[in-house]
C-alpha cells in the first residue's frame, strides 16, 4: 500500500484516510456504528471544512476516470456523509428506536 | 434561541379537499369507520392473499435494464407465492419469465452458492446443476443426459414451466395466474397508463433491501401518508423540527384512486428554496437531502411528462403512485424517482425494496448529491422499519381492534379495502362451500 493515500493537498487528512477510505456503503455503515461520537466529530471537524475544495479537486478529472489517491478521498467523503447524521443530528451513532431492523445498500453505482 | 425564520406555512385552506368535504368522503365506499387490521395479523389471512392477492395481480419484479444483452437474466424469489422466478431476455430480445424449476427431478434451476438469494448474469442457457439437463433462453428443454434410458419422453411436452410476463414504460411485470383476468395495461388503468416518464434515460440506480418484521400492509401504509414524517422524523432536519410543523401538520393536496391503484400529491420538499437555517449543514454543502438533489436533472423541462400532476396542482413537488398491491413508483420535481416494493414473507415480515433512480452524473458534485440522498433515505426508512416493528406487536397484542383512520389516511383506509375486496372475491369464486 502507497505511504500515502490521499492527494499531497490533502495530506492533513491522512490520518483519518486508513480508517474512512471504505469502498462500500455497508463497510461505511458499519464503520460508522462501531465509532465513538469523538472519533466521528474529529473526522468532521477535519474534512467538513474542506469538502467544496475536495469537489473541486475532484472535479478535475473524469468521475469514471479517478486517479486512486482521488477515488480515495471521494470514499472520504461517502464516509462523511454517513458521518453527518450522527454529529448533525442523533449525536449517537446508530438512529434512535430503530431496534434490529436492516436496511442495506445491496447495489450502487462505481464509483 | 432566536426568533425562527419563516417557512411556508401548511394549512387546510392551502389544499381544499372536494365538494363532499373531506377526500374519504369523496369515495362514499370507504366508508368512515375505524378500521379492522386482522388482515395484518393473521396467519389465515395471509395464506388467503396469496393466492387472492399475489397469484392474481400484476407483479413489478424489475425493469428493463437490468437485462441490457440477449441472454441477461435475473431471478426474483417470491415467497408470497412460494416460487422463484428467471426473467431473462432471449435471442429474439423478448423479455420472458419462467419458474425456476428443472423439470426433471425439481430442482431449482437457477443459483449460485446459496439456493434462497436472488442471483443475475447473463447465459446462453440454463444447466442444471443436478443432472444437467438443459434449457434455451425461450424455456425450451434442449439436453437430457442419457435420454435414451428415459420412457418415451418427448423433450418438448418439458420446457420450463412460463410466466405471464408483459412490459410497461419498461416496468417488468408478471402474472402468476394461469390466465390473467386482465392484461397489464388493463389492469394498470387509465391514471397510471396515462404517465409517459423518460425512465430509460435514468439509469443511475441504487438498491436497498430490508428484512422487516412487519406485515407487508402495515409497512405499506407509512410510505403513503405524509401525516406522519413532521413527528416521527420530526427530529432529522430543521424545517420539520419546527414547531409550526408540529402543530399544523401536513396536508396532502391531492389524492385520486383508480381501480385498485392511488396516488399522492405533495408541495414535496421544496429542496433548497428555503432559507439556509432550514437545511443540516451536509445538505446546504452538497445540495441534496431527503427530496433528493437540489438541482433539476437534465429531463426536467418546462412541461411535466404526461400523467404526473394528476391534480394538477400549481406548487407540486411529488406524487407517490401505488400500484397495487406492493409497488408504489415516486415522482419527484427535480427529476429523480424512486420505486419501492414491499414482498411479504409471512404475516408479520417482510422484505422491503427501495430503488432510486437518477439521470447518470456527470461529475463528483452532482454524485455526491446522489449519494446524500441515498442515505438520507436509508435514516429515514429505519426509523420507519423500527416503529412498524412495534406497531405489529401493538396490533397483535388484539387489545385494541379497530383503529379511527383520518382524511390524510386516505390511501391506507383505501389499500385495506382493496385487499379485503379481493380476498371477499376470492373467497366467494374459490373456497364457499
Amino acid at each position: 500500500m502507497a505511504a500515502t493515500l490521499l492527494p499531497p493537498e490533502f495530506s492533513a487528512l491522512e490520518p483519518f484516510a486508513r480508517e474512512w477510505c471504505l469502498a462500500s456503503e455497508p463497510e461505511r455503515y458499519a464503520k460508522r456504528l462501531r465509532s465513538t461520537m469523538d472519533e466521528m466529530q474529529a473526522f468532521y471537524d477535519a474534512l467538513f471544512p474542506r469538502i467544496q475544495e475536495a469537489i473541486a479537486y475532484l472535479d478535475k478529472f473524469p468521475l469514471h476516470d479517478l486517479p486512486a489517491d482521488a477515488l480515495r478521498l471521494l470514499q472520504l467523503l461517502y464516509s462523511l456523509i454517513l458521518v453527518s447524521f450522527p454529529v448533525e443530528i442523533w449525536r449517537q451513532p446508530c438512529i434512535p428506536d430503530t431496534g434490529t431492523a436492516s436496511f442495506e445498500l445491496k447495489l450502487a453505482p462505481v464509483p | 434561541m432566536t426568533e425562527s425564520p419563516k417557512v411556508p406555512r401548511q394549512s387546510a385552506r392551502q389544499h381544499p379537499k372536494p365538494a363532499e368535504g373531506s377526500w374519504t368522503e369523496h369515495h362514499p365506499e370507504l366508508g368512515t369507520d375505524p378500521v379492522s387490521y386482522e388482515s395484518s395479523i393473521s396467519p389465515e389471512f395471509f395464506e388467503l392473499e396469496r393466492d387472492a392477492v399475489f397469484k392474481r395481480a400484476w407483479l413489478n419484479v424489475g425493469r428493463v435494464e437490468q437485462l441490457q444483452r440477449k441472454g441477461s437474466f435475473f431471478t426474483k424469489e417470491l415467497a408470497v407465492a412460494k416460487t422463484s422466478l428467471i426473467v431473462v431476455r432471449g435471442m429474439d430480445d423478448e423479455v420472458r419469465a419462467f419458474h425456476n424449476v428443472c423439470r426433471h427431478r425439481g430442482n431449482k434451476l437457477v443459483w449460485t452458492d446459496h439456493p434462497s438469494e436472488e442471483i443475475s448474469g447473463t447465459c446462453r442457457k440454463f444447466a442444471c446443476k443436478y443432472h444437467g439437463w438443459t434449457y434455451e433462453l425461450d424455456g425450451r428443454l434442449s439436453f437430457i443426459l442419457q435420454e435414451g434410458e428415459f420412457f418415451g419422453i418427448d423433450k418438448a411436452q418439458y420446457g420450463l414451466v412460463s410466466v405471464h410476463c408483459e412490459v410497461w414504460q419498461g416496468f417488468i411485470f408478471v402474472n402468476l395466474a394461469k390466465e390473467p383476468e386482465q392484461s397489464l395495461r388493463e389492469f394498470l388503468g387509465p391514471m397510471i397508463t396515462a404517465i409517459d416518464y423518460p425512465f430509460d434515460k435514468l439509469t443511475q440506480r441504487y438498491y436497498y433491501r430490508g428484512d422487516i418484521r412487519s406485515n407487508w400492509k402495515v409497512f405499506l401504509d407509512a410510505f403513503q401518508e405524509f401525516y406522519h414524517p413532521p413527528i416521527l422524523h420530526g427530529h432529522q432536519n430543521p424545517v420539520m423540527r419546527q414547531a409550526d410543523y408540529r402543530d399544523k401538520g401536513f396536508y396532502t393536496s391531492h389524492f385520486q384512486i383508480d381501480g385498485p391503484h392511488r396516488v399522492g400529491s405533495t408541495t414535496g420538499g421544496a429542496g433548497g428554496k428555503l432559507v439556509p437555517e432550514f437545511y443540516n449543514p451536509i445538505e446546504q454543502s452538497m445540495r441534496s437531502g431527503l427530496f433528493g438533489p437540489w438541482d433539476p436533472s437534465e429531463i426536467v423541462t418546462d412541461e411535466l411528462p404526461p400523467g404526473l400532476n394528476p391534480g394538477n396542482k400549481k406548487h407540486w413537488g411529488l406524487d407517490s403512485f401505488q400500484i397495487f398491491p406492493n409497488f408504489a413508483i415516486v415522482f419527484w420535481e427535480t427529476g429523480w424517482y424512486l420505486t419501492y416494493h414491499y414482498w411479504p414473507v409471512a404475516h408479520n415480515r417482510l422484505i422491503f425494496e427501495a430503488n432510486a433512480y437518477f439521470t447518470p452524473p456527470r461529475n463528483v458534485r452532482e454524485r455526491l448529491a446522489q449519494e446524500l440522498g441515498i442515505a438520507t433515505i436509508k435514516e429515514y426508512a429505519l426509523e420507519d422499519c423500527g416503529t412498524l416493528e412495534a406497531t405489529q406487536m401493538g396490533l397483535e397484542s388484539r387489545v385494541v381492534s379497530t383503529f379511527p383512520l383520518g382524511d390524510q389516511e386516505f390511501m391506507c383506509r383505501h389499500l385495506n379495502k382493496v385487499v379485503n375486496d379481493w380476498v371477499d372475491d376470492y373467497r366467494r369464486k374459490h373456497v364457499e362451500m
